[in-house]
């Protein structure tokens, strides 16, 4: 590659960089700033005269921001749990064994990805009051719980590993189970790791659903929460900055340590896509 | 998604159920050992969770919604059925209109932004230089951040006296209401959505491009081509079909946009709730004591049916650029 081609793209990469993350760093600055300094000055001051972290305090006095985290927490911790548990399982089923109304299950797997959850979030919130669980982190967590595209993701996963290692297993007398815990199930540990990735971001980012379904605010959810910050506070800026910060900053941490797994599994997967 | 249905035919099943396998049992094995081997009901056993939350919280709350749809059902009343009389309403009704006509927009100026800017953005990553790894994932951080974080975070940039105004006045450019003129609204939600999904996107075409082979491009160079020139005869040829597919993705996607414009226009959809979205009035319409489930179901219905229509429009096209 010719030098003015390297210098080019690494100018572009750096402008791009700057409009990707420019916003988070003007955010984390605000967030920053104490309660003397202009915020809102012409031309804007990027860095804090004098960074406090006093900001994160208040708004631990303003709503419960530690619980929300928590409950938040819970909900993406479990979600990954069932995710893989479950997608694996039936992932399993509907790759390597055979028996009547597999066809019939793939397709209402096939069925629930296509259907919208924007359409059905209505009916779903019903079923949730029928079942007595709205107003609940159960009631957050469980439509989301076993997701029917990681369901199929975990099945081409399945169906890619050759069938001969486990035919062998098979013969040597390793039942089903065995076959799946020791055989099938660390040989997609990449696209797992896609499902867990998957499953922590989209419970720990979801908002209309816990907006629906959540009423009472000690049960809040961590976006909830904040947008009821930015409801009742909107004119402290501050406020609202600190608040999104301390949501942001644990995914983009768990998304550094995980990137490397996560790009070479979406890839993988991508590929055979 | 092509190797779901290729990879269907695939003999790779390994049959285990007593009754599959036709052979005799050897003499001396007891049934037990069948048993201990796999009960026959396992297979159900692994698929059932998975069946199970998607028929109670997707499959039936579908069904439902469509049935309802047909009814005057209320969130504390079951509601009688009453044919079609709700979407005569709707066709009556000035906020569904509004509704229509925003998600409409949205997907008319999300997609092509979408199909085309996350393109360049990944033959831009594409070469493995020093840091290229750095950039991909710092690229990546606006999709792995929550759609409320973001919309908070444009809230503030977008402000009256945010960022973007008070540089536009330093520049003496002066001050534009993006958060409270209707169009501009709609337009700025946009750009956050777009903004959100570059990334996201951005991987799908990384994949896509790994897959062109090299000889294509150096053949193309040798023969003259230019780079603009190698981009539409060489890349994009080749991953046309991945296009189709974000078009299709991001189409589907932009015409349920709920949580950027509700973040930045507010619950009531803007001033006089003309950025009201269709799922936003779903919302709204819908939930709390006094929420209308029939009502919202009729929407949802027209969400359904548009969204399909999209998908078969997207896919059509496809296919006739194919002949």
């Amino acid at each position: 590659m010719p030098v003015w081609e390297i210098v080019l793209r690494y100018l572009l990469l750096v402008a791009v960089l700057a409009l990707m993350i420019g916003p988070f760093l003007w955010q984390l600055s605000t967030a920053l700033k104490g309660p003397h300094e202009n915020i809102f000055s012409s031309p804007p001051k990027f860095l804090p005269s004098d960074p406090t972290l006093h900001n994160f305090e208040r708004v631990a006095d303003t709503i419960p921001v530690w619980d929300y985290a928590l409950n938040s927490l819970k909900v993406a911790a479990a979600n990954v749990v069932t995710n893989c548990v479950g997608a694996a399982l039936a992932g399993y089923a509907l790759a390597r064994l055979r028996y009547r109304g597999r066809k019939a299950a793939t397709i209402v797997f096939i069925l629930a990805m296509l259907v919208p959850v924007e359409g059905i979030i209505i009916a779903q919130f019903t079923t949730m009051r029928e079942l007595g669980l709205n107003n609940t982190l159960i009631g957050v967590l469980l439509p989301g719980c076993v997701s029917a595209l990681n369901v199929l993701l975990m099945r081409n996963a399945f169906l890619n590993v050759p069938y001969e290692i486990e035919e062998a297993a098979f013969v040597d007398g390793a039942n089903v189970w065995q076959r799946f815990l020791r055989i099938a199930l660390p040989a997609v540990k990449g696209t797992l790791a896609v499902v867990a990735i998957f499953a922590f971001m989209g419970a720990w980012d979801d908002f209309l659903w816990p907006l629906i379904v959540l009423s009472d605010p000690d049960r809040f959810t961590l976006t909830i929460g904040l947008n009821y910050l930015h409801g009742t506070f909107a004119n402290d800026e501050r406020l609202v900055a600190a608040g999104t910060v301390i949501a942001v900053l644990p995914l983009i941490i768990l998304f550094a340590c995980l990137q490397r797994y996560f790009f070479r599994g979406v890839g993988e997967g991508a590929v055979k896509g | 998604m092509k190797s779901t249905t290729a990879s269907q035919a695939a003999p790779t099943d390994i049959s285990t159920t007593g009754t599959a396998r036709k052979e005799p049992r050897p003499a001396g094995r007891g049934p037990r050992r069948g048993i201990r081997r796999q009960l026959p009901t396992s297979p159900w056993l692994f698929a059932a969770p998975g069946l199970a939350i998607v028929g109670i919280f997707i499959l039936y709350p579908f069904l439902s919604t469509l049935n309802n749809a047909f009814t005057d059902k209320r969130t504390l009343i079951e509601g009688d059925y009453v044919g079609f009389a709700n979407f005569q309403e709707l066709w009556h009704d000035e906020m569904f209109w509004i509704g229509l006509r925003n998600s409409t927009l949205y997907v008319l100026g999300v997609v092509p932004a979408l199909v085309v800017l996350p393109l360049l953005l990944a033959m831009l990553v594409q070469k493995h230089i020093p840091g290229i790894t750095f950039f991909r994932s710092a690229f990546y951080t606006p999709v792995v951040a929550s759609i409320v974080v973001v919309g908070l975070i444009w809230v503030w940039m977008l402000d009256e006296r945010g960022l973007v105004n008070a540089l536009l006045e330093a520049v003496g450019v002066g001050k534009a209401g993006f958060l409270s003129d209707q169009w501009l609204l709609l337009l700025s939600a946009m750009t956050v959505t777009v903004w959100k999904g570059l990334g996201y996107y951005m991987i799908i075409y990384l994949a896509a491009l790994a897959n062109v082979p090299r000889e294509l491009h150096e053949a193309a160079a040798v023969d003259g081509a230019g780079a603009v020139r190698r981009f539409f005869s060489v890349t994009v040829p080749a991953v046309r079909s991945t296009m189709v597919l974000v078009a299709a993705l991001s189409s589907v996607a932009a015409f349920k946009v709920f949580s950027e414009v509700y973040l930045m226009a507010g619950p009531t959809g803007g001033p006089a709730g003309e950025d009201t979205t269709l799922v936003m009035l779903v919302q709204r319409v819908g939930t709390g004591l006094t929420g209308r489930v029939g009502y919202a179901s009729a929407i949802s219905v027209v969400v359904f049916v548009v969204t399909v229509a999209l998908m078969l429009l997207v896919l059509r096209a496809d296919r006739k650029e194919d002949a």
